[in-house]
């Protein structure tokens, strides 16, 4: 079975009286274990469709199943739980808390979102730490690291919880081009070595060169998956 | 829990300059409060002890209407020594009265031989009176302050006639009075000691020996004027008002209502009316304490809520729950409101100690009253409860607001 099964997923939103249409059906798989991209212009749709996949909005219409659970009806509390439990998320600003060390950062979703024993969570905080490459680093506050250690960080935390997705909204496009590439290259060697699939967007045709499967949006349609492209439906 | 105060602190010191001006404002409300009910109980405490140990007692037995027509010290209205006797026994019934004073209170006429003048007089048993009123021998500033406090043909005078009349102790003076049925007597009496006067009705009394009084008085049998009351503690006041009225009810006229009245020393003196406005300033300065952290606070909680809401979108998002952001944000606006009780309870303690080491003195109408200021532990739980039950209240808003936001919106917010 997908880890992520799109059938016909549309999304408008509601600006005045108007419906702007965002998404406009798409379907599409992703296996499990991927490092995939959304690429595309900006505008294409491609943080809304991070956002529907991460569970923080629902479909307008279509049918969107994530990890065999259908995440297009779910509650509020029970969307939170359901990613706190099996997803994970980098953001474009790093998003980390600025009054928490780096190390406090990595910990919070076991501490304040899993509710983890100490112990569990200072054996794991740390080989996550070790395994960014962060340990000396563990307890500068955010606002003493540079954005790759930030990324760095948040990647981390990302995975800390070990879930089964890591979604990435232009993860690089805060940082130099050596710095985004890097990132990139630590993905996906935790994608090697922790088994949690990938999925980020970039409008970078540089970076989306990284990803083992594209998919190329364009004003909310899918045209192109891989090498090939998409029949228009 | 901790690591959600953990959090809530850090995030509080991340704006130390707001942190520290809300936290100073909450402490300086509760430093008002406190200090002002620390010194305000200082001052009710004398000035109740004052009036009560040096002349009224804790409570008074009359005849029914007598207290209506005090100011003419009438003669007609006596308790008799029937009623005299059950009253007595009402009170020896009673553990927790301490003592009681049986009073014959009258009017002469002063002279010195040359002048005259009119005096309210008070004729006691000296052993029962000094047991009932303990201070009053304090308020003998010329005489004999150990001795028994008034003798058979010695009189004690207030300072006002003393000076009037230009006596001193040791003086000749006479003392004439119409009785009941208006034939007048004297008698020649000596000045045995001065006595300052106190606030109240009553503060500017003489004192006589009550064998003294019945016998200007021409009484054939040993009626009374009035009982005063001394309680062990005034703090059992309404409940003993309660069942001495139940016993006292007992004794009736021929009418068959009841003979007796009995009156607070509150409801005598017109301190109570100081007291009752000391208690209700208390309650203003309680009610500004209340509004000014609550409006510190909120206001704070609104700004930090408005300045993270892309970190509470972040949060959200990795799954935090709303109920746990709730939380964070509550245990921030407590512990902002809880600091600043604190830091307030601190310096008041120092402060009272401080006072408490270099009295401040003032007077109040004639008497020299020294504050003694005490912070009542309850008093400090009640406002340091207060203020954080309020400082919660106030971020209950804030903090549901973060806890509703969309995360998307929220990470959208620039
Ligand atoms: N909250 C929103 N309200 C209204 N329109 C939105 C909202 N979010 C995105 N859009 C619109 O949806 C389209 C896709 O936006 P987005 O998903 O952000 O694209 P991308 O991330 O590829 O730049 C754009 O036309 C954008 O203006
Ligand atoms: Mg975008």
């Amino acid at each position: 079975m997908a880890l992520i099964q799109a059938d016909n997923i549309t999304k408008s939103y509601r600006v005045g009286d108007m419906n702007v249409p965002a998404l406009k059906g798409l379907s599409f798989e992703i296996g499990e274990g991927a490092f995939a991209a959304f690429v595309g212009p900006s505008g294409s749709g491609k943080t809304t469709l991070l956002n529907l996949l991460g569970c923080l909005d629902h479909p307008s219409s279509g049918t969107l199943k994530v990890n065999g659970t259908d995440i297009s009806t779910l509650s509020r509390s029970v969307a939170a739980t359901f990613r706190g439990e099996n997803l994970g998320f980098i953001f474009q600003d790093f998003n980390l808390v600025p009054v928490l060390s780096a190390y406090e950062n990595i910990e919070y979703p076991l501490l304040m979102v899993r509710g983890w024993s100490p112990e569990k969570r200072r054996e794991r905080v740390e080989k996550m730490i070790a395994a960014v490459g962060m340990t000396e680093h563990a307890h500068k506050r955010p606002d003493q690291l540079s954005g790759g250690q930030k990324q760095r960080v948040a990647v981390a935390r990302a995975l800390v919880g070990e879930p089964k997705l890591v979604l990435a909204d232009e993860p690089t496009a805060n940082l130099d081009h050596d710095t985004a590439y890097r990132i990139l290259e630590l993905m996906k060697s935790m994608r090697d070595s922790f088994g949690t699939s990938f999925i980020f967007s970039t409008h970078d045709p540089k970076i989306m060169g990284e990803a083992e499967l594209t998919f190329t949006l364009e004003d909310g349609r899918l045209v192109r998956q891989g090498g090939e492209a998409c029949p228009p439906r | 829990m901790s690591s959600t105060l953990k959090l809530a602190w850090r995030n509080l010191t991340r704006y130390r300059r707001r942190t520290l001006l809300t936290a100073l404002l909450i402490m300086l409300g509760v430093m008002a409060l406190l200090l002002f009910v620390a010194a305000a109980g200082s001052f009710k405490q004398t000035m109740i002890g004052s009036i009560t140990d040096s002349m009224l007692g804790h409570l008074q037995i009359h005849r029914r209407g007598y207290t209506a027509s005090i100011d003419n010290l009438p003669l007609n209205l006596n308790l008799q020594p029937n009623a005299v006797g059950k009253i007595e026994s009402a009170l020896k019934a009673e553990p927790e009265i301490a003592a009681y004073s049986l009073r014959v209170k009258l009017g002469a006429m002063f002279s010195n031989f040359t002048e005259n003048t009119s005096v309210r007089l008070n004729g006691i048993d000296p052993v029962a009176e000094d047991s009932t009123v303990p201070a009053l021998r304090q308020r003998i500033n010329d005489g004999d302050r150990t001795g028994p406090l008034v003798a058979p043909g010695k009189v004690l005078i207030p300072t006002l006639i003393a000076r009037g009349m230009k006596v001193k102790v040791g003086d000749a003076v006479v003392l004439v009075v119409t009785n009941a049925s208006g034939s007048v007597n004297g008698k020649n009496f000596v000045v045995s000691g001065i006595l300052d006067g106190v606030t109240g009705p009553g503060g500017r009394d003489g004192y006589i020996h009550i064998d003294d009084a019945r016998d200007l008085l021409r009484m054939d049998k040993p009626e009374v004027m009035e009982v005063a009351v001394r309680l062990k503690s005034l703090k059992s006041l309404a409940a003993m008002q309660q069942r001495l009225n139940a016993r006292l009810d007992e004794i009736q006229n021929k009418e068959g209502k009841p003979a007796t009245e009995l009156h607070l020393w509150s409801d005598l003196s017109p301190f109570a009316n100081i007291v009752r406005m000391i208690d209700m300033m208390t309650l203003f300065i309680r009610i500004m304490l209340v509004a000014i952290v609550l409006v510190s606070v909120m206001n704070v909680m609104l700004m930090a809520v408005y300045e993270r809401i892309r970190e509470i979108g972040t949060l959200a998002a990795i799954g935090t729950q709303p109920g746990k952001l709730m939380a964070i944000f509550l245990a921030e606006g407590l512990l902002l409101g809880l600091a600043g009780a604190a830091a307030g309870i601190a310096l008041s303690y120092a402060l009272v100690g401080y006072l408490n080491l270099n009295p401040v003195v003032f007077a109040f109408g004639r008497e020299q009253i020294t504050l003694r200021p005490v912070l009542e532990l309850a008093e400090v739980a009640g406002v340091l409860g207060l203020a954080v039950l309020v400082s919660a209240l106030a971020s209950l808003q804030p903090a549901w607001r973060a806890a509703r936001m969309d995360p998307i919106q929220a990470l959208r917010h620039v």
